[in-house]
């Protein structure tokens, strides 16, 4: 049985200029002990999606779903109170930008030892041995002195060791890390990759990468969902994803990386993501795809058959290619 | 490089002075400490490091908001630390700057129209109307359309206002332009966008581009000559080729190996750095890099290693690799 079943989830929110479609019938399923990412550009709604699943989204917003079942819970039903015991201790989150996601206010050992207190109901001796033993598995030197530390006291890549703490302190089954490497230098995020890698092992807890970089997917993901305006366009596993793109989106994507591209100029896509005001009637990628015909700007695509890897497009890529397309096209 | 040079520094160094408190001295930061290089006309020197390696203060310096310490800093052969004022306002115009944040770097108040016209009000005798005619012709050069002249900047993407803050700097027909992570805020999809402008507008003007990043797929991509920088000094330069296939400095491998790469079929050396960053305030004695380095051995903690050339770049490490 998957650790998370999510079928059809979509988020709205009531803004001032109407309804706004954040995420749109969105699919995925979690097994145990799995990596998967999730890989988007900026409004894909990559980051929306898991926290409508921790129920940390604001009251604007409208959360709808077929399923969304997490170790068997049914989370769309489920008081309020058995959510907070959930959330944080069997499912946890990591947040993209340690600096501002950390209290300034208080040490890094009272954050830390929070959701102990809470989830397990430790003692304070037990709770300081667990918080000394945490920062100690996360790589922080000297974890006893660093517990009375302040979270201004440490640099970026501490502090996001520090989250991971954090989140990892009551032995999560699921971990949403949502950007964790995008604030920090290189070599930084290599450290912190490896170590939530490990630890994934280590634990065997199923992890949830959400990321813009697709070499950060390469290197650590099993399997991926590619999102683009809100809309799941493409669920592969990551091999077939960089060799064998199903979807134009994800084959422009790959195409316009630096490190793939021989030439001086970059196979770029035209144009934006479309926003609240401006979403086109079909394809939501269609102004922006070479492909597109008539019918890919008037009517809403399918999801394709799993061989296509669910690829949201009416003309699915085979080889480069796409399949049972009306004209004759150069590979 | 071979090509015209515009732009020569020599031991560039840049030390500020940093207050702790009443009762203790001033401690001196070195931010930046002693960098050679040379801009070619039509060429783009990339330089590479993490946060605090002393990249965006080399923009400073090449830029002249601020005066080196020491060290000699030539445009078009003039030295600009001997330069009076007059000569300095004219070599102003000579070197523009981009920024990282295109969402912080245009005034919310100003039209953009306004903000190309003003490089020209404040350094060029044009009138309103030439002016006007110059910014719109730059408008459409960079992709832009003519009508978003009385726009103001919230109403454009991040990609639309990078290209907007590339036409402000291409006013007044520099021949030197920095790029201060020009791209590293934006979408991978509008990335490719403006990374292909760029390089467009070096070809049809023949700019010299000093590009600073901290992503070396993207440098790899547009760079011909590269420099590593650690704690404020170059550790390794050379061309973009030589660079990426033999890199000699563990830092440089490391940087390389750090780098995530989008092939997942592609294995690579993987040397994960152990540490963090050391204060600038208070470098390591000797190569700043060692306590981080693999291949670190007592040597490295007495003098610090001076460039050396090896394969044709230039190298400071006592145990670089060799190939």
């Amino acid at each position: 049985m998957p650790l998370l079943e999510i079928e059809n989830l979509s988020v709205t929110f009531q803004t001032a200029g109407g309804q706004f479609t954040a995420v749109d019938q969105v699919s995925l399923n979690i097994e145990p002990g799995e990596v998967v990412s999730i890989v988007g550009e900026s409004g894909s709604g990559k980051s929306v999606s898991m926290l409508a699943l921790m129920g940390l989204l604001p009251w604007t917003a409208t959360i709808t779903a077929d399923e969304l079942r997490f170790d068997g819970t049914d989370m769309q039903t489920i008081a309020k109170p058995e959510l907070r015991k959930i959330i944080g201790s069997k499912m946890a989150m990591i947040f993209q930008e340690p600096m501002t996601s950390l209290n300034p206010c208080f040490t890094i050992g009272f954050q830390l030892t929070e959701a102990l207190k809470i989830h397990l109901g430790m003692n304070r001796a037990e709770r300081k041995k667990r918080a000394i033993d945490l920062l100690d598995l996360v790589g922080i030197p000297e974890p006893n002195k660093r517990l009375s530390a302040f979270p201004h006291q440490l640099s970026g890549g501490m502090n996001q060791r520090v989250m991971i703490a954090m989140a990892i302190s009551c032995d999560p089954q699921l971990l949403i890390a949502d950007e964790p490497t995008t604030a920090l230098d290189v070599t930084i995020q290599a450290q912190i990759l490896d170590l939530l890698l490990n630890l994934q092992k280590e634990k065997g807890m199923s992890l949830v990468l959400i990321t813009h970089d697709m070499g950060v997917v390469a290197e650590t993901a099993e399997r991926v969902a590619v999102q683009y305006a809100g809309q799941q366009v493409e669920k592969q596993l990551v091999r077939g994803l960089f060799s064998e793109p199903h979807h134009p989106y994800t084959q422009a994507l790959l195409n316009s990386l630096p490190e793939r591209s021989n030439s001086r100029i970059l196979p770029s896509i035209a144009g934006v993501v479309p926003g609240q005001f401006d979403k086109p009637v079909g394809c939501l990628f269609s102004p922006r795809c070479q492909y597109a015909t008539d019918l890919c700007r008037s009517t809403p695509p399918r999801a394709a058959s799993l061989e296509f890897g669910r690829a949201l497009c009416h003309y699915p890529l085979a080889d480069g290619i796409p399949t049972n397309y009306p004209e004759e096209v150069k590979a | 490089m071979n090509g015209e040079i515009v732009l020569e520094a020599e031991n560039l160094t840049r030390h500020y002075q940093v207050e702790r408190g009443t009762f203790k001295k001033p401690a001196i930061l070195k931010a930046l400490d002693g960098a050679s290089f040379k801009l070619v006309k039509g060429k783009t020197l990339a330089v590479v490091g993490e946060s605090g390696c002393g990249k965006s203060t080399l923009a400073r310096l090449v830029t002249m908001i601020e005066q080196p310490t020491s060290g000699e800093l030539k445009i078009d052969g003039t030295n600009i630390i001997t330069a009076d004022q007059g000569t300095l306002n004219k070599l102003h115009k000579k070197v523009q700057i981009v920024f990282q944040d295109p969402y912080g770097s245009l005034n919310p108040r100003q039209k953009i129209g306004h903000a190309l016209g003003e490089p020209l009000l404040v350094n060029t005798s044009m009138t309103r109307q030439e002016r006007r005619e110059a910014a719109l012709k730059m408008i459409s050069l960079v992709g832009l359309r003519p009508e978003y002249y009385d726009r103001y900047p919230h109403m454009f993407s991040g990609g639309q206002r990078q290209r907007i803050a590339v036409a402000r700097a291409l006013m007044l027909n520099p021949e030197i332009i920095v790029l201060d992570e020009p791209v590293s805020a934006l979408d991978v999809s509008i990335q490719a966008q403006v990374l292909n402008l760029i390089a467009t507008l070096q070809e049809q003007f023949n700019l010299a581009y000093m590009f600073i990043s901290h992503d070396l797929s993207v440098v790899k991509h547009i760079a011909d000559e590269v420099m590593v920088m650690y704690l404020g000094k170059p550790v390794e330069s050379g061309s973009r080729d030589t660079l990426f296939e033999k890199p000699h400095h563990p830092y440089t491998r490391a940087l390389l190996s750090a780098t995530p790469v989008a092939d997942p079929f592609r294995t690579k050396e993987r040397i994960v750095l152990s540490g963090e960053l050391p204060s600038p305030i208070a470098p390591p004695p000797g190569c700043a890099f060692h306590p981080r380095c693999p291949y670190m051995t007592e040597i490295c903690k007495g003098a610090s290693p001076e460039l050396r050339e090896i394969d044709g770049c230039m190298v400071a490490c006592y145990h670089p690799k060799t190939y």
